[in-house]
């Protein structure tokens, strides 16, 4: 580790000038970062802008070129055991959901926990019908994934992720995919999960729920973070001008 | 406005001429099809039913019954061949109650299936003194599992455990094992119909599921020897006949071989056949690998499960199911391609049926009865794993997308 990496044990994500090609397509363009434990940072932007992937680079489901991204502090070298240990700290919640639609709900909640905690199967299925409870859906338990509905599926998802007791939650754009009458149920589960004290990076377009949530909004474009402030000063005094026309855009419609 | 009222689904006009007028006579042409249908169906079928039961001569099928069934396997030996049976009907009779669904069918028809060949009127002679006594027991020893079935040891690890060491003890009931008086060693040319088509169909798939997996698997590997080499292995096999590669195995192994190690010819065989599956196999499964969605893998990764895991737990058993239509057609055709053994000296099935005809002058222009007699036991056996295969796709559809 270099000599300024030493990080205060209060930040628990931090990005330091993360680049990313797609080939020759430079999608992230020295990206700055620091997230605080227990913060919510919401992510927004035009889609194309380069905000799906950079979360995606926190769990190196994408990997970085240049620059340094620290979690918990562990760095995410080529070192395969580094990143195992930052995956199974950091829990993700995907746009279309990506249950395993050959198990049953439960046991696509205990999978990792038992394979890759190795907890006994009493005391995972014991965890995972609490979190069921806590999402709000305990009697879907030993149904398929497809006999829900998304708003339904997306929870799971979240318990799914919840069930490896992650420090850091990632969501890439959770309600994109939803029907809009499922979308106050899975963000309502976020909300909460917010005030329990989770970590969170939250890449949505819910503007209604940033606002309430976040502690920080960022405002995504061409690949780097353009703007960053709390919600209060982030809506009421944009100081960019491609933020404003994004603001008039999505709040407008 | 009145209360609501239930408005009551009308009912679906029932009866069976309106069916036939809705299926069959709808139109003046499909009248006209229909009829003329029916009357083809008529001669036909009052063909095939005159010269089947009438005409035909099904002499050199009564008569050889034991030939088709195991060729020259010893008649003072056919007990083996007898307990096999039984031990076989008895597992069945036990998985039936255990498992129930579509096995409880196989066990059903296997039991049915002996207990009429026991009191078929045909020559059973040949199958020694015990022949229809081991036939007349298989039923009973089903019933019997069946009801063990209700004890302690009706569960699903005892039963699969049965079948484990069973399969252990049916080699070598059939091989016999050297110095024991009692179990001599039968040489494998001696081992021929049914038996013998019956154990290269099941070497071969057994043989080429793992192996075509772990190909297909090596032809999507990260690691450039690994995906070249399943490459090539796949492309050359699948350019090359099946009856080229037995003859590969059957007379060119031995030639590099040292001296001191013999593979029996038999043995010989099964490997080419499991050798020339495995790449079809892995074709298969590779198919089903493509079908699953990236997320999939993300989302194995993202939980923080290794590769070797995300495979076993996660892609492997969507994929699988996936490609069950096209592994079953894989094993139908191999299961027919069995035949092709007699190029390299085997007498499976259907080289008995040849020898048959041979064997007595007066049978020598019977083939039509002999061929289709081989051709119903094949596809009595090809249908069975098509049956299974569809109620394998219904009983893990539960789940899918």
């Amino acid at each position: 580790m270099s000599e300024n990496s030493q990080p205060s044990s209060d930040e628990i994500i931090i990005c330091r000038d993360v680049h990313k090609w797609f080939d020759d397509y430079h999608v992230l363009r020295g990206v700055t970062l620091t997230v605080r434990r227990q913060e919510v940072v919401v992510i927004c932007g035009p889609s194309g802008s380069g905000k799906s992937t950079f979360i995606r680079t926190i769990n190196r489901l994408e990997e970085h070129q240049r620059g340094q991204i620290i979690v918990d502090g562990i760095e995410l070298t080529h070192d395969i055991r580094n990143i195992e240990a930052i995956r199974s700290e950091v829990g993700m919640v995907f746009q279309q959901f990506n249950l395993f639609p050959h198990l049953t709900v439960l046991q696509n909640i205990t999978l990792a926990p038992i394979w890759v905690r190795k907890w006994p199967k009493s005391k995972a299925e014991e965890i995972a019908l609490q979190l069921l409870e806590r999402v709000g859906i305990p009697e879907q338990a030993h149904k398929y994934p497809a006999q829900l509905s998304g708003g339904q599926q997306q929870r799971v998802a979240i318990a799914r992720a919840l069930a490896m007791q992650p420090k850091i939650m990632l969501f890439d754009e959770p309600t994109s995919a939803l029907d809009p009458e499922m979308i106050k149920e899975v963000l309502d589960v976020m909300r909460e999960l917010a005030h329990s004290g989770m970590t969170m990076i939250v890449v949505t377009h819910e503007m209604g729920f940033a606002r309430e949530v976040a502690n920080r909004i960022a405002f995504f474009d061409e690949g780097n973070i353009v703007e960053i402030n709390t919600p209060q000063e982030f809506f009421a005094h944009p100081k960019e001008e491609r933020t404003r026309l994004f603001l008039s855009q999505i709040l407008t419609h | 406005m009145s209360a609501p009222t239930t408005i009551v689904r009308p009912p679906s006009a029932p009866g069976p001429l309106r069916w036939l007028r809705k299926n069959l006579f709808s139109t003046w042409y499909n009248a006209l099809l229909t009829v003329l249908a029916l009357a083809l169906i008529y001669f036909v079928g009052k063909g095939v039913i005159r010269w089947a039961f009438f005409e035909a001569n099904w002499d050199p099928v009564r008569y050889s019954l034991k030939l088709f069934a195991v060729g020259q396997y010893p008649p003072e030996q056919i007990w083996r061949i007898g307990l096999i049976l039984v031990l076989a009907s008895f597992l069945f009779g036990l998985s039936a109650r255990v498992w129930g669904g579509t096995i409880r069918n196989f066990a059903l028809a296997l039991a049915v299936a002996l207990g009429a060949l026991a009191l078929l009127p045909a020559d059973l002679s040949p199958l020694g003194p015990t022949g229809r006594l081991w036939l007349a027991a298989a039923p009973l020893l089903a019933v019997g599992g069946y009801l063990l079935g209700f004890t302690p040891v009706g569960k699903g690890r005892w039963a699969l455990l049965g079948w484990l060491l069973s399969f252990v003890l049916m080699i070598v009931l059939l091989n016999g094992v050297g110095g024991i008086s009692w179990l001599p060693r039968i040489d494998t040319s001696l081992w021929g119909g049914l038996l013998l088509t019956f154990l290269l169909a099941m070497v071969g798939i057994v043989g080429c599921f793992p192996f075509g997996v772990l190909l297909a698997l090596g032809r999507r590997s990260s690691l450039p020897v690994v995906r070249l080499f399943c490459i090539a292995f796949i492309e050359t096999v699948r350019g090359v006949p099946l009856v080229t590669i037995l003859f590969m195995f059957s007379i060119i192994l031995p030639l590099f071989l040292p001296e001191e190690i013999r593979v029996d010819r038999v043995v010989r065989a099964m490997l080419g056949m499991t050798f020339f599956a495995s790449a079809y196999m892995a074709e298969n499964v590779r198919g089903g690998l493509q079908a699953i969605p990236r997320g999939q893998f993300e989302a194995a990764k993202a939980l923080g499960l290794n590769g070797f895991q995300t495979t076993a737990l996660i892609v492997l058993p969507q994929a699988l199911r996936l490609v069950i239509p096209a592994i079953v057609g894989q094993f139908i055709a191999l299961f027919m391609d069995t035949t092709l053994a007699y190029i390299v000296g085997l007498t499976e099935l259907l080289t008995v049926g040849k020898i048959v005809l041979q064997s007595n002058t007066e049978w020598l222009f019977l083939d039509m009865e002999v061929f289709l007699f081989v051709a119903a036991v094949f596809w009595l056996f090809t249908y069975s794993m098509s049956y299974a295969s569809r109620r394998l796709e219904r009983a893990l559809g539960v789940g899918s997308r």
